[in-house]
């Protein structure tokens, strides 16, 4: 060929192709390995879904079986490794299922709310004009709101409840989604990789889907994961305040709620499944951090 | 007369609106102010200036990268600014652009082959094997070779980058390239190796150049004709070794003055323009370089200068050569 460069390839050709896309994978939990923070995380979060998962075998008494003879004992005592409450339920037994509960609602609100978020997002920032503005105001006003005052209020109109709940604070959620997006997409459709694509004539449609919403991919999963943990807490409120997941049913938020009448005769009540809620709260923030500075090469510190 | 010519600019305008805040009257940004020139097919035409003069602006304008406020731009004969973006796609295949930043030109999470793919596919060129053997070539066009398809841009270098934005560019086989600071974001020793692979793509392929730099080493190197833009205006045009060996405008000559000289011995009066670029939004009265030009008169500030033609299709914009050839020797002897 009339090029005038050297023939040998300007990158040495090794074994090249396996070993540069075995490393993706590799370099990811090498990374991992070397973060003891991220570590923790991921530690926490696997025995988070541990627990969700196999509670029902795990657990080593009825979580819901009342024993009133059994009445708030203390921690260590008869067999209960965290004491019971006062209807004689063994405390151990309900926050391990009352991870499930976490767990389900992190889990779901972050998809829903995501994925509102994440749209809304997309056709603030791609097509901007009105709909941008309707849109952004729209978010304003919602971001003016405190959180749990719109998710009380939500939950008040469609009553309490997993599934409710759920919906309460998705809506509640998903304005940070639709922000954030917002502003990745801005940022993208400056850059001149899409510039180079509106000049080979890629039609607008293709270039978002093709080109913009790939590059969305990072900064989606960091701030998912990042939101997980404050769905959570927010569960924890508002079951704290009467309005989520019923009694009966363990969770750690309503444990929370209960134990608080009896916050100076048996303080185990509140300080366990608080402990709870503090772990797994951190364990994922811990994972989120570490996603990010792994995923995005701009804080990547090089 | 009109048919060599590939491309031809028209009275183009680039104005961009600021606002300063709700009530205050906004104010206008003349990026690419009435600008016409034209390329003839085939050769290499720099648009050369410091930055911030629009050169960039009027690329990217051509291409229908942003709308043009005023002004026409024929590509083959056919006025390019009035036409719809779909129709505009389908024209795509015939111009393309080579970026500045080889590294936020190329899309992150594609592959080479992906990269490269794109332009084949959209204007549905070639069918399946065939494309992969025209993407195979190419890129061995470019210097590099099939073992790097499968690879991501951030595992390249900003030569070989370059190297994979120019394919993209050159595998449609357009008849007209907009190379926008190619080199400027690279290395000097990959510089001259990229520059000698637009040339040689050149030759073979037939290519049209438009060449937008501010390293005049560089255009004097490649290319056959240079106009030079100041504050949004071009204000001189020229063959391009007529232009080195005998600039008109004093801003030519302070910038040809600029470029370093090689030879120790060698010395070379340097011309140190005073003062920085006027803003675009508040270009002085008359002539726009009358800030900061050695030779300003007192017309300079108040009337803008006509287009004064010497020899060959060179021509300056400036009042020195309006008057009389006496007058001019005055003004240079006594500066």
């Amino acid at each position: 060929m009339a090029s005038s460069i050297p023939n040998e390839p300007l990158i040495p050709e090794d074994d090249s192709l396996a070993f540069s896309q075995k490393t993706k994978a590799a370099e990811f939990f090498t990374s991992l390995l070397h973060s003891w923070t991220g570590l923790l995380g991921v530690a926490i979060i696997f025995i988070l879904l541990f627990l969700s998962i196999f509670g029902h075998w795990i657990a080593p008494y009825d979580p819901v079986k009342t024993e009133l003879t059994a009445k708030l004992l203390p921690p260590l005592t008869d067999g209960h490794l965290l004491g019971t409450d006062h209807l004689g339920r063994d405390l151990l037994s309900r926050i391990i299922l009352g991870a499930r509960i976490s767990v389900i609602i992190g889990l779901s609100t972050v998809l829903i709310a995501g994925l509102i978020g994440t749209v809304i997002g997309i056709i603030s920032g791609f097509f901007r004009g009105w709909i941008d503005i309707v849109l952004m105001r729209l978010v304003d006003v919602q971001l003016s709101f405190p959180f749990i005052l719109l998710v009380l209020i939500i939950n008040a109109v469609l009553g309490a409840g997993l599934k409710n709940i759920i919906i309460s604070l998705a809506i509640g959620g998903w304005v940070i989604f639709a922000r954030v997006i917002r502003s990745e997409v801005l940022a993208l459709r400056e850059k001149d990789f899409i510039q180079a694509a509106v000049a080979t004539g890629v039609s607008r449609f293709e270039i978002l889907i093709k080109h913009i919403v790939p590059n969305l991919f990072t900064p989606m999963i960091i701030l998912a994961s990042l939101q997980i943990s404050s769905f959570i807490i927010a569960e924890a409120s508002v079951s704290f305040l009467g309005f989520g997941v019923q009694p009966p049913t363990p969770a750690w938020g309503n444990m929370l709620s209960e134990g608080k009448d009896f916050i100076f005769s048996a303080w185990w009540l509140i300080t366990f499944p608080g402990l709870a809620i503090i772990i797994t709260a951190l364990g994922i923030n811990l994972f989120g951090d570490w996603l990010r500075d792994t995923l995005d090469p701009k804080i990547k510190g090089k | 007369m009109a048919e060599d010519y590939l491309v031809k600019v028209q009275n183009l305008k680039k104005y961009y609106e600021v606002s300063k805040g709700m009530f205050k009257q906004k104010t206008i940004i003349r990026a690419v102010d009435d600008v016409s020139f034209s390329i003839k097919r085939g050769e290499t035409y720099a648009l050369v200036g410091e930055s911030g003069c629009g050169k960039s602006t009027t690329g990217k304008t051509i291409l229908g990268l942003t709308d043009a406020t005023a002004g026409e731009i024929y590509f083959q004969g056919k006025d390019i600014t009035k036409i719809s973006y779909s129709d505009m796609r389908k024209l795509r295949k015939d111009f393309q652009m080579i970026f500045q930043d080889p590294y936020a030109s190329l899309n992150p999470k594609k592959t080479v082959r992906e990269i490269l793919m794109e332009p084949l596919r959209i204007h549905k060129k070639f069918e399946g094997k065939e494309r992969e053997k025209k993407i195979h070539e190419i890129l061995e066009i470019v210097g590099l070779s099939k073992s790097h398809l499968h690879r991501y841009p951030h595992e390249f270098s900003g030569g070989q980058r370059q190297r994979i934005g120019i394919a993209r560019a050159v595998i449609l086989q357009p008849d007209f390239i907009i190379a926008d600071e190619p080199v400027s974001a690279l290395d000097v020793s990959v510089q001259s190796q990229v520059i000698n692979l637009m040339l040689d793509l050149q030759k073979e392929f037939g290519l049209t150049y438009l060449f937008i730099s501010h390293d005049l080493s560089v255009i004097e190197h490649m290319t056959d004709r240079v106009a030079v833009m100041y504050l949004g205006k071009i204000v001189e045009v020229a063959e391009t070794e007529e232009l080195f060996e005998n600039p008109k405008h004093p801003y030519t000559q302070a910038l040809i003055s600029a470029v370093p000289v090689a030879h120790p011995r060698e010395e070379r009066k340097r011309i140190i323009l005073k003062g920085d670029v006027p803003s675009p939004a508040n270009p002085p009265k008359g002539c726009p370089f009358h800030t900061r030009c050695p030779f300003a008169m007192d017309i300079c500030s108040e009337k803008a200068p006509e287009e004064v033609f010497f020899t060959d299709g060179h021509k300056a914009t400036c009042h020195l050569y309006t008057n009389s050839k006496e007058e001019i020797k005055d003004v240079i002897r006594n500066s």
